[in-house]
């Protein structure tokens, strides 16, 4: 069930009433409770939520109701009642259900049994998880010459008319509204008005590459993991650079370029030459995207299982790549925990990284840990110089 | 006939009624829409105070009413005058029947022991007073935040249940100390001892030191009053909204305990005043009568068993035999002091209920459901069960410790067996944010073992 669906019920009647109803009222406030909720386990939530699909700018997470406590006695293993019928001793009227232990009797479901959901606004979760991670943002190593520029952030309850957001405005004056019955319809309190704040801006763009191999040794599961990754490191990325371009680079013992769709559903077979997307990465770099007006971001996704004969030609390949980019982030996603990046991929990355060159890595083995694995990064990113 | 002509019906029913002798305080009729119907059952109350946890409720109200499993034709609110809401979509037959049954109703809650006892306590305008607290709990939320009333209301809403109806609404604070010990001085040595000059002052104080009472002197089941009343840091607005929660409560006590007279009662009547009602057109007393069956049947349409007993037909069965028995005399005197206990007890006989084929079944975890040899009063017992005390565990505050822990202990022996522990936890969360010091609960586990928990303190917002 959706939340907009029941506001919107049977308009032609009771519409109009059901918005400004008390249980309308006190089902959004349930709803703002469960928001808080969701929010406070955002990460976990949104490391399985579906986000990549489509493009769209929302997360639907489903939730269930809340239940407001109250003493109860244990649930009996039995329970004698009264029923109504053409019914004798010995008939049975019910089956053991076939759910193992369900221990729903007869009577109707427990509550708490309906699940909706929740709409969040990507951009929203985003903002959210930088300021409880405390994540910084990415260095920009181009364009030093940051110019400040006035953006929106946030609201207050005084400013320039031509400033006023009527949208939130309405929303306060319903709130209002919905706790004073016999209130007038506007008041300056209710006014919100757009915020302008001075930012820094970096002057120029920034391109991140996401390169993922796809050959046969990387599961379905693997990919689905370096893909919600992604997802994440990339809002991280949009959140600082107005204007951020992302190359999606697959490769297998062969590299493409694909588009955001397709490179999801990527799947390859065969063996794995990791130096071939280092070279793909490094001709795009060359041919649209320079260094000297781009900063430029990789985030390279693997199981680490790189043919060992590569190993040479991905070095000079890599160490390359790093010097024209402002960082590289390796992401080992793999099933077996246990290498921890001790894999062939993951021992170019470390030889890097002891060079001092801006690469870091990090090991992801469950949906769960997504979130440290952007938190590595970023972090990690912020506190090279 | 148009919408509103059941209205020119309503004079002649009432006279009917009157003459029949039912006893009521004016009644004010007033058609609303679906939705509001649904709050108000929601909410039990036309107007009150908000919080979540009734958005909940009334979404499954509304999942329920779009489903078509339930339709709502009146609620009828008791005082002086009496309120009673009908649904705007009933039909003028449907609107004849609510309004004769409202009568049932009005001089139901008129006449009823306990109706007459809570409309002592509350007064007669529990409509407005409702309002009232709703208006209070606005202006809390105002001054204090939502978050705090909301605290307090998760709280105290809880509590619901757990009242002492037969003390009074406005109930004294205990005796803070102990009744003086009877004198043991009047025999003749202790005298002459207390007339020694110097022994006098050391050893036998004129004034014994009055000694403080415990509190609470006796196990308290009304922890909404004792809540309010002793915790240890509890604001004058948090107190307020105890109160208010535990005065509607009161309102609330007798509707739940006598569900089945009363809906009996109302049913009995409305099927009677249609029938005497000479005055209604063939077509609008044929379609009332059709409701009236759909309403009071036992059994769903096309259904042969139920698990469920529908009180509106158990009760007008039982008065219906009742009143063919031993008259309407006899009737009226049992609707002045039964509740749902003794009514059940005393007037579900072993014919009625062989009449009515109730029978008793068994209920396994695993989904199993038998019927058993029937014996009447296991079938007064599972009827009654969900009733005791309020519909809740029998839960009393049972000591104050020094360091204001507050030690709550539930009645195992009463209830047959132990507190779901997931969820009582989370009432002392809810108890633990008022109380602001630690609140232990005492039960027993599944195997009877005593069992002992709490949760440990939230941090205290600022």
């Amino acid at each position: 069930m959706d939340e907009s669906e029941i506001k919107s019920g049977n308009p032609r009647i009771n519409g109009w009433y059901e918005l400004f109803s008390r249980g309308a009222r006190d089902w959004l406030r349930h709803n703002d409770k469960v928001r808080e909720a969701v929010r406070e386990h955002l990460p976990e939530i949104i490391a399985g939520a579906d986000i990549v699909g489509g493009g769209s700018r929302t997360v639907r997470v489903p939730v269930r109701m809340l239940e407001h406590y109250h003493f109860r006695l244990r649930k009996p293993e039995q329970r004698e009642g009264v029923g109504q019928g053409a019914a004798k001793p010995g008939d049975v009227l019910a089956k053991p259900s076939q759910e193992e232990g369900s221990g729903k009797g007869p009577g109707g479901r427990d509550e708490g049994s309906i699940e909706f959901v929740l709409e969040f606004k990507v951009d929203d979760i985003v903002d959210w998880l930088w300021e409880e991670m405390r994540l910084p943002n990415l260095k920009a190593r181009v364009g030093k010459s940051e110019e400040s520029d006035w953006t929106r952030e946030g609201w207050d309850r005084k400013g320039a008319r031509s400033r006023l957001d009527r949208r939130r405005s309405l929303r306060e004056s319903i709130k209002r509204r919905s706790m004073q019955e016999d209130s007038p319809a506007f008041t300056d309190d209710d006014l919100r008005f757009r915020q302008l704040t001075r930012r820094e801006q970096p002057t120029i763009q920034a391109v991140v590459f996401l390169l993922m191999d796809v050959s046969g040794s990387m599961s379905e599961r693997d990919r689905q993991l370096a893909k919600s990754f992604f997802f994440w490191a990339v809002q991280g990325l949009r959140r600082q650079y107005r204007h951020l371009d992302t190359v999606f680079v697959a490769h297998t013992t062969e590299a493409w370029e694909f588009n955001e769709e397709e490179f999801f559903q990527v799947s390859g077979s065969g063996g794995t030459v990791a130096s071939s997307g280092f070279v793909k990465v490094r001709e795009l770099i060359g041919s649209r995207f320079s260094p000297a007006r781009y900063n430029v971001y990789l985030f390279y996704a693997s199981d680490g299982d790189n043919y060992s004969a590569d190993r040479a030609q991905a070095e000079t390949e890599l160490q390359s790549l790093a010097e024209l980019a402002n960082y590289c982030g390796y992401l080992e996603v793999s099933s077996a925990s246990q290498r921890q990046l001790s894999t062939e991929t993951g021992g170019l990355f470390k030889a890097l990284a002891d060079a001092g060159k801006p690469v870091g890595s990090f090991a992801l083995n469950r949906v769960e840990d997504i979130w440290e694995a952007v938190r590595h990064f970023f972090q990690h990113q912020a506190s090279e110089s | 006939m148009t919408k509103n002509d059941w209205r020119e019906f309503l004079p002649r029913m009432e006279r009917l009624a009157t003459s029949a002798g039912l006893t009521y305080n004016p009644v004010e009729f007033e058609e609303v829409p679906n939705s509001f119907m649904m709050e108000i059952s929601v909410y039990g109350l036309p107007v009150r105070m908000p919080h979540w946890s009734f958005g909940v409720r009334y979404i499954y109200q509304l999942v329920q009413h779009r489903m078509g499993h339930s339709r709502l034709f009146e609620v009828v609110f008791p005082g002086n005058p009496g309120h009673a809401y009908l649904a705007n979509s009933n039909s003028v037959a449907e609107n004849i029947l609510v309004a004769a049954h409202v009568l049932g109703h009005a001089d139901f809650s008129r006449n009823n022991m306990l109706f007459r006892r809570s409309r002592e306590q509350v007064g007669d305008n529990i409509v407005e007073q409702a309002a009232n607290h709703a208006r209070q709990i606005g202006r809390a939320i105002e001054e204090h935040s939502l978050e705090r009333v909301e605290a307090v209301l998760d709280a105290a809403l809880a509590l619901e249940q757990h009242v002492d109806v037969n003390q009074r609404l406005q109930r004294d604070r205990y005796p803070e100390y102990l009744p003086p010990k009877a004198s043991v001085s009047d025999d003749t040595f202790r005298t002459r001892f207390a007339a020694l000059e110097d022994a006098s002052d050391a050893r036998n104080p004129a004034l014994p030191a009055r000694q403080r009472a415990p509190v609470p002197p006796r196990p308290e089941g009304d922890l909404l009053w004792f809540i309010a009343n002793y915790a240890p840091e509890l604001e004058g607005w948090e107190r307020d909204i105890f109160l208010a929660v535990r005065e509607e409560s009161f309102y609330f006590h007798p509707v739940f305990a006598t569900q089945i007279m009363n809906e009996g009662w109302a049913s009995y009547w409305h099927a009677r005043l249609l029938r005497e009602a000479d005055f209604l057109p063939q077509q609008a007393y044929v379609d009332a009568i059709k409701c009236h069956s759909d309403v009071v049947r036992p059994l769903a349409s096309g259904e042969r068993i139920a698990l469920t007993i529908n009180p509106y037909h158990l009760g007008f069965s039982l008065w219906e035999s009742i009143v063919e028995k031993d008259g309407l005399d006899a009737a009226r005197e049992i609707l002045q002091q039964d509740d749902d206990f003794s009514f059940v007890r005393n007037q579900l006989t072993w014919e009625r209920a062989q009449k009515l084929e109730l029978f008793r079944y068994r209920a396994e975890a695993s989904g199993q459901v038998k019927v058993v040899e029937p014996d009447l009063n296991s079938l007064h017992e599972a009827l009654l069960e969900p009733k005791y005390n309020f519909g809740a565990p029998s839960i009393a505050a049972r000591h104050i410790r020094i360091d204001g822990t507050l030690e709550l202990e539930h009645d195992h022996k009463v209830d047959g067996r132990g507190l779901d522990v997931e969820r009582s936890k989370k009432v002392i969360e809810y108890l633990q944010r008022v109380w602001r010091r630690p609140v232990i609960m005492k039960t027993i586990d599944e195997h009877g073992a005593e069992l002992e928990f709490t949760v440990p303190m939230a941090p205290v917002a600022a």
